[in-house]
Parts: C-alpha cells; structure tokens; sequence
C-alpha cells in the first residue's frame, strides 16, 4: 500500500480546561475524499483547522505526505515550527471557509493571486492567467474584476475555493461551506467540489449536507464528544449505523 | 467705535503669513510621517503584541495623552539640551510633535485594526503568507481604509497644533502674525486673516481625505 496522504495520531486539544480532541487517530490515501459529521461541538471543525495550525494542538501528531505539521521533538520537549515554517507547511493544504473569507479589498482575481505571487513567487502575468483559468473553472471567468461584495454568497465561495485551489494543495480542506449560504446557492457549491472529487482531488469536508456526503464521499467520518464515534463507507454507515450515537444523529440531521 | 479695518498693513507682509502656513505645513507633514510610524508600531502592539511590549506601549499612550502638548514642547526644547542633545528648534517641534500626535494615531490605529475581520487573516494564512505578509497586504490596506474618516480629523488637529511651535519662536503661521501684530497694531485684522488661512486650510484638508477615502472605497 501507497504511503498515506495525512496521517492523524493521538491528537488531543484544550481550550483552557476544556479538552475539545481527546486522541484522534485517522489515516487518508492520495485522492480520498472524507466527509467529517457530528453535532456541533463535536470537534469536526476543530481537527481541520489543526491540520492546517489555525488551531494549535497540545498533544498527538498530524502527518501530512510524511511531514510532521506544526511541531517538531527536541531532546527538552515538543516545540512549535518557526512562523516560516509554519506558513509553508500551510500552503500545502487548501482551505476553504463557512464565511468565505473573502479579501473585501481585492478583486475575485486579486483573491486568487495573491498566495500565486506572495507564496509562490509567481510573475503577476502568470498569476493572472493562472487566477482567470481558475476563476473560470468555478464558473465566474466573467467575474474576474468583481469585488467581494458585488458577489452573491455562492459566487463568493466558489472565488474562494478558486483560492485555494490555485495554491495547487496536496490536500482540501472545507470547513462547512454551505452552511452561511442561501438555500438556492448551495447547488453551485457542491457541484464546484464534486467536480474536484472527480478529478481525484483529495479532500476533507466537515459538512452538513448528509445527502452530499452520503453522493460524494469514500468514506465518512462521525466525530463524537471529540473521538471518532464510527467511520465507514457512507452507503453502509447511513443505512445501517452500528453505533446508538450516529443513529440518534443520522435521525435528527436532514438525511433521509 | 471709531475702528475702521485696514488691510493694507497685513497685505503688505501677507508673504511672511504664507511663508509661515508653508512653514506650518510642512511641520504638520513632517510630524505626520514620524508620528504614523510610531502610531503604527504602538497599535500592533496594543493590538497583539507580547505583554511587556503591550504594558510599555500602554504606558506611552496614556503618559502622553495626560500631558498638555505645550508642557511637551517646552520640555523638550528646554530639557533635551540640558541632557546634552542638541537639536534646532524645528527639529525639537517635529520630534513633539511626532510623539504627541503618535500617541493619539495609536489610539485610531488599534480601533482599525479591531475592525479587520479575524477571518480574513484566518484566510491569508491557509493560503500560507507569513504574519508580516498578512500585516502589509491584508490588515493595512483594510485598516487605513476603516480609519481615514478619524485619521482626517486626527489630521486637522495636528495642523492646527502646529500653532503651538510660535511658543518657541518657530516662523510658523501663528508666530508670523503675532510679528505683524507688534509690529503693525492692526490687531483685529492680523488675527481675522490669519483664523482665515487656518480655517481655509483645514477645509482643504479636509476635502483631500475625502477625496482619499472616495478613491479608495472598496465597489459594492
């Protein structure tokens, strides 16, 4: 078997006192694509911003094609990267947000260039050409010029997954991304990420959406009181769930 | 009341009044340049910095607001060649100036950078920049933008301040038409023409910021 993609192991977190992970162990292959389910405070959203250090981590390790992400051991103890290292380690994964995060100040283009230019070191004319084909792969080349706020929600997202995309990650990260859009713009959306699951475009999504993730996904994660409750192949988990949790979940969540 | 305005008197050395508003501009400028720079660093502290820089910055924000700006001028004009510095007067009002006007560009600094959403930055690191990459591309271009309507009046403060300079003997706006008063008498005329300029000049300010902030507005 191929060297895993991301390998997540015994990863604990605190805020304060309260512990939000408490030892997650999870292993993905190049081109999986996961869907991460649970009740809120489950700490779904929590493990994918500690897989790209939007949050810290206190305990365990994330492996990312091999490389150990945000912290190194030192004979004293475990030591956070430098903000450098941290920062390249970043661009190796793609992030897309609930809100979209748009930079308000910069053109849909300017969004996607400026990781082209600023991390990549990419010419401005490469950057564009880049950022334009792109654009036009999420459906809004003719938006290129637009800013953030003449964009509806679901072109704002799809601008943002353009973003991230550019960047070439080895890895997608979607933390709920339709659940700050209006119903009627959701459809845009996942028919943007199902095409990049198509590609073969390796993904983690922390999603609502239990028909998307029952379409789409290979397989799914049911995070639970910060461990992972069950995990399997959503065809299997959706209709016949083994434990009490996701049934109780799967009942009051929109999936029928 | 047998007062009648003559102007001739304050035409006849309105080249010194010019001279000094130049004067006064350029002081204001000047300060300007040093005094971001101070309210920028001040402000990425208080905003974010590690505690003893925070406590230090803190600590200049509020020392500086509680002393009156004249108090700060003579000091420094008198005080620093006592400790063996020495520096010509304008120089001596600019560093005050500097200082003073940076305490208060803190203060309107920090609140902008509050405004800049913490999903923004959030955003400029998954895309892998480094902190001072997100500082120069991200934070500031929002942050000047969501604070040129008070870094206007801010701005039109110091402008005015500067008439504080004729407290030692700068050739400044207001120091000019205190000349032309003694020597002149035409005391009524002297200090309308001179609140004139003033006032014209701080409108003219005024309407370039906006101006600025027109340019600058983000399309919707």
């Amino acid at each position: 078997m191929n060297k895993p993609l991301l390998e997540i192991k015994g990863l604990r977190k605190w805020y304060g006192a309260v512990e939000v992970l408490k030892g997650v162990d999870c292993t993905m292959a190049q081109g999986e694509v996961i869907s991460i389910i649970g009740s809120s405070g489950s700490g779904k959203t929590t493990m994918l911003r500690c897989i790209n250090m939007l949050e810290e981590f206190q305990d365990g390790q994330i492996l990312l094609d091999g490389e150990a992400i945000g912290y190194e051991e030192h004979p004293s103890g475990r030591r956070r990267k430098s903000e450098k290292e941290v920062a390249r380690q970043r661009a190796l994964t793609g992030m897309a947000f609930q809100q979209f995060n748009l930079f308000p100040h910069m053109s849909a283009a300017q969004n996607v260039m400026l990781g082209l230019v600023k991390v990549k070191k990419m010419g401005r004319d490469e950057a564009r050409t880049l950022a334009e084909q792109w654009l036009g792969r999420v459906g809004l080349a003719a938006r290129a010029d637009h800013y953030p706020g003449q964009l509806s929600g679901g072109q704002q997202q799809r601008v943002a997954i353009a973003r991230a995309i550019a960047m070439n990650p080895k890895l997608m990260l979607f933390d709920e991304v339709t659940s700050a859009l209006d119903p009627e713009l959701v459809g845009e959306v996942l028919q943007v990420i199902k095409g990049l699951a198509a590609e073969g475009m390796s993904m983690l999504l922390v999603t609502h959406e239990m028909r998307f993730a029952y379409e789409v996904s290979s397989r799914v994660i049911f995070m639970n009181k910060g461990v992972i409750g069950e995990e399997g192949d959503p065809k299997e988990m959706f209709v016949r769930p083994r434990t009490e949790r996701l049934a109780e979940f799967l009942k009051t969540s929109s999936f029928q | 009341m047998g007062y009648t305005l003559n102007f001739s008197a304050v035409w006849r050395s309105f080249d010194l009044l010019l001279g000094g508003l130049l004067l006064s501009l350029e002081l204001a400028a000047a300060a300007l340049a040093i005094g971001a720079v101070i309210g920028l660093a001040v402000a990425f502290a208080l905003a974010g910095g590690p505690t003893p820089l925070r406590r230090a910055a803190g600590a200049y924000v509020t020392l500086i607001r509680n002393l009156p700006i004249l108090v700060l001028i003579l000091f420094t004009y008198f005080a620093l060649p006592q400790l063996g510095v020495r520096i010509d007067k304008i120089q001596s009002f600019v560093l005050t100036l500097a200082i003073y006007s940076g305490a208060y560009l803190a203060e309107v600094f920090r609140a902008g950078l509050l405004s800049v959403p913490r999903g923004v930055k959030e955003a400029g690191l998954a895309i892998g920049l480094t902190p001072m990459q997100i500082r120069t591309s991200l934070i500031l271009p929002l942050m000047l933008r969501n604070v040129l309507p008070s870094l206007s009046s801010t701005l039109i403060s110091l402008f005015k301040d500067t008439s504080l300079a004729a407290a030692i003997a700068v050739p400044e706006l207001t120091f000019e038409a205190r000349k032309i008063n003694v020597e002149s008498f035409r005391v009524i005329e002297v200090w309308m023409v001179t609140s004139a300029l003033y006032v014209a000049t701080c409108a003219v300010l005024a309407a370039l910021m906006r101006a600025l902030e027109r340019r600058l507005a983000i399309p919707k």
